[in-house]
């Protein structure tokens, strides 16, 4: 009985883990700036990429993180420099012109490095709870999982940039009247959550095969919990993976993986019907 | 739907008044008024210029294949298969505003469908064109209750496209599990990744013989008569009073709201039509070439639509469909020359398009036409 209690709670702890850690980068993004980053995939293959490649050559795995975040935040500010700025406020254009960014990406990759790379393996080895094992370093994942979220909340709230995205986000032209550079937020703000797609892609790459595609593996997950989760980041994006990943953690319990994913799907089409401007627009409400 | 700034460079002075004046005196119009909707506010094209290089257009497409190999014929009936998935995708998006990503979740749907009900009742009596409805038809009632969920639910333009495609990725992964021989619906085995094959081409009963539409000349005529008449269907209609009110709803919802419109039963019509469409490209797809894959619904399959429509110029039929073989000529010419480049092009096209000729190509070069003309004019006074 306890074995498979926390059978369950490793499932959707794990499931909660890969949610946040795969939309935080796309909640920011669309929260802040009401863009669909559609080359969200790429990003968080980008940041996989160079995490193997400095782990390669010979960086410990934290270091090797950092680099595929930053590699990944670098090639976001660039990118919204150039493409994003001029699409602001067209926002269904920004979702087209991305996707553009990702087939580009993607094939590109496939042109440059090739149909795969060697990976590196899963650290930490595995523990085991009656006659299952696990690994220990899913469950580091969910711990870093928790910690950004935390993180995230520190910078937005306290700090200067965070005063400065949540006022340019708010009312942009009087931000700007008072002296903020909203284009610099703007493109900060885009860094950000490119950044965080790369930290995710980093984090996981050690427990996936790296192929130019491994983004799509990610992107429906990432989505759907931004969809369910609405503008905020941790009014929406922190529920909406706790709803989520118990619904994925006993469907994949029940019938396997894929009804996990249908499953969530499910979830998603019901929670907008009932909820259109998701948790975090019904848990502000009437407060605008 | 974000407001009138999304479509700065268009007209919506126009637009709310169309509007307003089909509602005022509601004219009930005999079968040659209905005809006369192919002229009208929401379509490029209009004057007898147009129309002679339509008449021009259609008999070249006509006595085309006098002057090719059966081959090439084929293949220009291949473009055509998907010009009504891209003639739906303007009308939901380039019409309605409602950017939808997940138009391959119906064109796979429908294809599935058709390869499911040939293959277990066969080809016999004309039953493909039955086949063939009932795929469409199946689309249809997919994109009702997946649309009712969105467009009751007031889902708005940026998340629509993030849950249409999530539903399109979803039956991708989830077609492409069905290796097993679990997975098949009657004597059609659904063969996961690798896909369906062994369904029959549209087959014409005829006195003396089924005739079978290969790819070849009987199959592009049929193509080419069922494209002219959907591009003529669609113009007669965005013209008509349910058109105007795409627009208006597209250029302004809330206004369109004030006016009295129920936006979401508009909304949700025009994405019936569109996923029909969708279904119906999916259709003819697999019976042009007797498979159907899960990759008909990937990622890829899915930005393919959106390059076309957008490249062309999507808030215009006629644009949409030049823009839509001008396209798919252009990435089959690439394919042969270096395929691996051809997503790339591809995503560097739509990349452009969206940041120098926001309203396509194919419009762009038709403004440009108007302004020099105007130019011209006022040179001369």
């Amino acid at each position: 009985m306890l074995p498979s209690i926390f059978a369950f709670l490793f499932q959707f702890g794990d499931a909660f883990a890969f949610l946040v850690l795969a939309a935080a980068g796309l909640a920011i993004i669309f929260g802040m700036m009401g863009v669909i980053n559609l080359a969200h995939g790429e990003f968080i293959m980008c940041g996989a990429y160079v995490t193997v490649a400095a782990a390669r050559a010979g960086l410990p795995m934290p270091a090797a993180i950092a680099c595929g975040a930053l590699a990944a935040g670098i090639v976001g500010i660039v990118l919204e420099r150039l493409v994003i700025q001029r699409l602001l406020h067209r926002p269904l254009d920004t979702i087209v012109a991305t996707w553009g960014i990702s087939l580009i990406a993607t094939q590109g990759t496939l042109i440059v490095l090739g149909s795969t790379m060697p990976g590196i393996g899963t650290p930490f080895g595995s523990f085991s709870v009656g006659e299952f094992s696990y690994s220990v370093y899913r469950v580091l994942l969910m711990a870093i999982a928790v910690l950004l979220l935390i993180g995230l909340y520190l910078l937005f709230h306290k700090t200067r940039y965070g005063v400065l995205a949540r006022a340019t986000i708010q009312v942009p032209s009087m931000a700007s009247a008072l002296g903020v550079n909203t284009a610099v937020v703007h493109s900060l703000t885009f860094g950000i959550g490119a950044a965080l797609a790369g930290l995710a892609g980093g984090l996981y790459a050690p427990t996936m095969t790296l192929v130019p595609t491994m983004g799509t593996a990610f992107i429906v997950e990432a989505f759907v919990t931004v969809v369910v989760g609405g503008g905020d980041v941790f009014l929406g994006t922190a529920p909406a993976a706790v709803v989520l990943a118990f619904v994925k953690a006993l469907m994949i319990n029940w019938y396997g993986q894929l009804f996990g994913l249908i499953g969530l799907l499910l979830a998603v089409i019901i929670v907008i019907r009932l909820l259109p401007r998701g948790l975090s627009g019904w848990i502000l409400r009437g407060r605008e | 739907m974000s407001g009138p700034a999304d479509m700065g460079s268009a007209k919506p002075a126009s637009v709310p008044s169309a509007a307003g004046r089909d509602r005022g005196h509601r004219v009930r119009r005999g079968f040659l008024g209905t005809l006369k909707l192919v002229n009208g506010p929401q379509t490029l094209g209009r004057g007898p210029i147009f129309w002679s290089g339509f008449v021009v257009a259609c008999l070249l497409a006509g006595i085309y294949p006098l002057f090719a190999d059966g081959w090439t014929v084929g293949n220009t009936a291949y473009f055509f298969t998907w010009t009504f998935m891209a003639m739906g995708l303007s009308v939901i998006w380039g019409y309605a505003g409602a950017l939808s990503f997940g138009q391959t979740a119906f064109f796979g749907l429908s294809g599935y469908a058709y390869g499911v009900l040939t293959i277990n009742i066969g080809s016999a009596y004309g039953f493909t064109f039955a086949a063939l409805v009932l795929a469409v038809g199946l689309a249809a009632v997919f994109a009702l209750s997946l649309g009712y969920f969105l467009f009751y639910g007031r889902i708005s333009g940026v998340f629509l496209g993030i849950v249409t495609l999530s539903v399109t990725l979803v039956l991708e992964t989830f077609m492409a599990q069905t290796a097993g021989p679990e997975w098949a619906i009657g004597a059609a085995r659904l063969n996961g990744f690798n896909g369906m094959t062994g369904m029959p081409p549209l087959t014409v009963p005829w006195p003396g013989g089924d005739i079978a539409l290969w790819p070849d000349i009987p199959l592009y005529y049929l193509l080419l008569g069922a494209m002219i008449a959907c591009y003529l269907g669609l113009r007669i209609v965005v013209n008509s009073r349910f058109g105007n009110v795409l627009v208006a709803i597209r250029e302004n919802p809330d206004r369109a709201e004030m006016l009295g419109y129920d936006i979401r039963r508009y909304q949700l019509g025009a994405f019936i039509i569109g996923s029909s469409l969708a279904g119906l490209s999916g259709v003819l797809y697999t019976a042009w070439g007797q498979y159907i894959t899960p990759n008909s619904m990937g990622l890829y399959a899915a930005a393919l639509p959106i390059v076309w429509v957008a490249v062309g110029g999507r808030s215009d039929l006629t644009a949409t469909l030049i823009g839509t073989l001008l396209v798919l000529w252009v990435f089959q010419t690439l394919t042969i020359y270096g395929s691996q480049y051809a997503l790339v092009v591809m995503g560097a096209m739509l990349l452009v398009t969206v940041l120098f000729a926001p309203r396509g190509l194919i419009i762009g070069v038709a403004d440009l036409g108007g302004w020099l003309r105007a130019r011209l004019r006022r040179g001369r006074s």
